[in-house]
């Protein structure tokens, strides 16, 4: 599942709504229901990241409508993907075939993980409710204009009688939301937001029809629908806000399609990893990564293990070596015998870590919590001492008593309350999302802002995981023409990466014969009759350094090094310098090898270093920083990390992190560029701000209003032009963000 | 004033027209994809596969 940030139980927001249990359950319901469905008609859909023109929706409708057995595609341009109904034969490789043949790229998205069904019915319902509610607000406000503006007797009646047919209904439907979630609350033994909210729809309505029905000066029917309107306007931003932050982690993880190539009566076949049993052959191409863990039966190759340890130099693994589920294989084939698989894999256990480390973290209260927190009690204590006191003072006229209480309610109500955080969090994540940073937790920016610690992962996190040769001018020309002639005739990551910055300098390979990949070691070929070798120090006869480097050989003298350093995540440095800038301590935690860390460390400028670091002491350093008072920002892509990145106040990891890491982070990467980082801080800081500001506005309405209603003298239109006037505020306020 | 009795009837009812069509809208479904639909008018081949 892809999200499964801390569910919010705050009644403030659209908590009610959107953080039900059984929006977090749905997706694995969804699942079995879309591969039950797989099997009769298959229905896949493909990410479309370049769509973005009315030419590239036709063009590439018509080319899946080419492949043989789709029955109908369709794109859609707002989501960017394509979804194709086709017989079972069709497979999505031939349709991502297809749509390279017209020049877009595309990738198979797992169907059962995008399950916006379910967000969907609830944004549509959230959706009609307010469009009832904005509908009977606009009538009901055109009436009472007409009884503000002096209308008496029987006209007055009448409007007040329309006003309370169209309200009444519009109130115990639009209002459901609320009432729903303040009778769980009620249960709960809580007093939250909704509660106060409930309970002034109810009174002002009944209140309202008794004076109506008693021939009365005052009704609030107006407030009831208006109070209806912006708090579920303020619901349904809180729901979109979430809505897209959900379906946008939902696709990352739907990228990951899980499968393996299993080996079945000598045949391959390609099955979900949730099919694998223990004890049997799995085959790896070289580039794959390990679906399972296994011992290796067959081949040799180099595994690149970043992702569960941080080393960035490739370990040899050859028969009888053990791999874990996760790594990735660089060289040779490989085939190997299944110890684990699915939910015993070491992946899964790490997610285990996971969940340990995140029932330890504290649970944060959202500034709305803490408002409500003090908010609701407040509220129904003036309320109820309001009728007591006129009750008291007017000798029992139960009448003007429960008005005046009811004006309380009304005016007190948090309209601006409920807009002041999902405006202006809808507003933040906008900025970001268009940024590349995708915001999966509600609260994650409130938490982002208090951060003042910063600690990065080095290897996929502040470097690409891409290779860059660091000392080529060093070695004499003959011997670099040998090593570009080798590594041109390898796939290995490092022989890619000195072949590539061999021909950049303008370097022509040497005439090498006879060449050949050693899955495991290296490459190795004949020159001017010797025999050279490029690849593992020791397949060289050398010893190996402590930084990542391929060594050539060529019969004559000591073996080479050629070392390489990872290249830089672009945004890097600026992303560290903003951070310092911004008053925070940035420390880097890896579990790579010291001179690699030593290294990178230097080049950002910074001092605070951890080389070799296990998963443990990763969690066990974030945790001693939060013990001293910190707020850490964990910044990390490897499953090394997670434990970390859920121990962490807050959380980031890059789109090309593992679905675990992800999951555990609050916040996603998008793109390359790691500068965003610093603008999200600044961003949340801000935000908090206005959040702040929005509080410190609706609370200045309440003051004002306040004391006039519970002198009675709060009309219906003060109660409608102070309600009014504190949400447009707030919402202007919110979209000053910059 | 009772023209009131004719006028009010009639705002309710066209305001009531409004929100049929708005209801309508999200029964079928024509949120989905705005950014689709605002671009697909200006293809010229026949859309002969609407959404269901």
């Amino acid at each position: 599942m892809s999200v499964a940030g801390p569910v919010d139980p705050g009644e403030m927001g659209g908590g009610g709504i959107s953080a039900c249990p059984a929006c977090v359950a749905a997706p694995s319901a969804a699942r079995i229901a879309a591969e039950a469905a797989a099997h009769r008609d298959a229905r896949l859909i493909l990410s479309l990241p370049q769509a973005h023109c009315a030419v590239c929706i036709s063009t590439v409708e018509h080319a899946m409508m080419a492949v043989p057995g789709v029955k109908s595609a369709r794109v859609n341009l707002t989501l960017k993907r394509v979804s194709v109904e086709a017989e079972s034969q069709v497979t999505a490789a031939d349709l991502v075939q297809a749509a390279a043949g017209v020049g877009y790229e595309a990738h198979e998205l797992d169907p059962g993980l995008l399950s916006a069904t379910e967000t969907d019915r609830q944004g549509r319902d959230l959706l009609m409710r307010l469009g009832v509610a904005f509908f009977s607000m606009m009538n009901v406000m055109l009436l009472s204009v007409a009884v503000w503006s002096g209308a008496e007797g029987v006209t007055r009646d009448l409007f007040h009688w329309i006003s309370a047919s169209i309200a009444l209904p519009t109130v115990v439907f639009s209002g459901q939301p609320f009432f729903k979630s303040a009778w769980r609350s009620l249960r709960a033994g809580r007093l939250g937001m909704d509660v106060p909210i409930s309970l002034a729809l109810i009174l002002a309505s009944s209140i309202s029809l008794f004076e109506t029905w008693a021939s009365g000066h005052h009704a609030y029917f107006d407030a009831a629908v208006m109070l209806t309107f912006f708090l579920l306007l303020g619901r349904y931003l809180d729901h979109r806000t979430r809505a897209v932050a959900r379906s946008a982690a939902e696709e990352l993880a739907a990228l990951e399609v899980p499968r393996a190539v299993v080996l079945r009566d000598g045949q391959e076949v390609t099955v979900s990893i949730s099919d694998v049993i223990v004890g049997e052959l799995v085959r790896v191409r070289p580039g794959g990564r390990m679906p399972v863990d296994g011992v290796i039966v067959d081949g040799t190759s180099e595994i690149d293990r970043s992702v569960l340890t941080g080393e960035s130099l490739p370990v040899y693994g050859g028969p009888g070596g053990v791999v874990s589920a996760g790594e990735v294989n660089l060289t040779g084939p490989l085939t190997l015998r299944v110890t684990a698989a699915g939910k015993d894999s070491s992946l899964h256990r790490m997610a285990d870590l996971v969940a340990v480390a995140e029932s330890a973290r504290t649970k944060y209260t959202s500034l709305a919590e803490r408002a409500a927190a003090w908010y609701s009690p407040l509220v129904h204590l003036l309320s109820f001492s309001a009728f007591g006191f006129w009750m008291w003072k007017t000798g029992g006229d139960l009448r003007y008593a429960v008005n005046i209480s009811a004006a309380v309610l009304i005016i007190t109500c948090p309209c601006a309350l409920g807009l002041a955080v999902p405006a202006v969090v809808t507003s933040a994540s906008g900025r970001l999302f268009r940024k590349g940073l995708l915001i999966k937790d509600g609260t994650a920016l409130e938490r982002l802002a208090e951060v003042d610690v910063v600690v990065f992962d080095k290897t996929g996190t502040l470097t690409m995981g891409a290779p860059q040769p660091t000392n080529l001018a060093d070695h004499p020309g003959p011997a670099v023409e040998v090593a570009l002639a080798l590594a041109g005739a390898s796939s290995h990551p490092l022989a890619m990466a000195l072949a590539e910055a061999a021909r950049a300098a303008g370097i022509k390979p040497a005439r090498v014969e006879d060449i050949r990949e050693v899955p495991g070691y290296g490459i190795e070929g004949q020159w001017k009759g010797q025999r050279v070798r490029l690849g593992r120090a020791g397949w060289c006869g050398g010893q190996a350094l402590d930084v990542t480097a391929t060594y050539l050989c060529t019969g004559d003298g000591k073996p080479r090094a050629f070392t390489f350093a990872d290249r830089l995540r672009p945004g890097a440095e600026q992303a560290v310098a903003d951070l310092r800038r911004q008053g925070m301590a940035v420390r880097l935690i890896s579990g790579d090898v010291e001179g690699a860390v030593r290294d990178l460390a230097g080049r950002l400028g910074i001092d605070d270093w951890v080389a070799g670091a296990l998963p443990a002491e990763k969690a066990a350093l974030v945790a001693e920083l939060t013990g001293q008072g910190h707020r850490v920002l964990m910044v990390g892509d490897g499953l090394n990390d997670t434990a970390a990145l859920a121990a962490a106040h807050v959380s980031i990891s890059p789109a090309s992190a593992l679905d675990a890491a992800r999951v555990a982070s609050d916040i996603v990467l998008l793109g390359q560029d790691m500068a965003v980082i610093g603008d999200a801080v600044r961003i949340s800081r801000q935000s908090t701000r206005r959040i702040r500001e929005n509080f410190g506005i609706s609370a200045l309405y309440n003051v004002v209003a306040v004391p006039l209603a519970l002198v009675g003298m709060a009309t219906p239109l003060a109660a409608a032009l102070a309600m009014s006037l504190s949400s447009i505020t707030v919402s202007l306020n919110a979209l000053r963000l910059k | 004033m009772e023209i009131l009795g004719i006028l009010i009837p009639v705002s309710l009812f066209l305001g009531g027209i409004g929100l049929l069509a708005f209801v309508w809208a999200m029964k079928t479904r024509q949120f989905d994809d705005p950014e689709g639909d605002a671009n697909r008018i200006l293809t010229k081949d026949y859309d002969d596969h609407p959404k269901p």
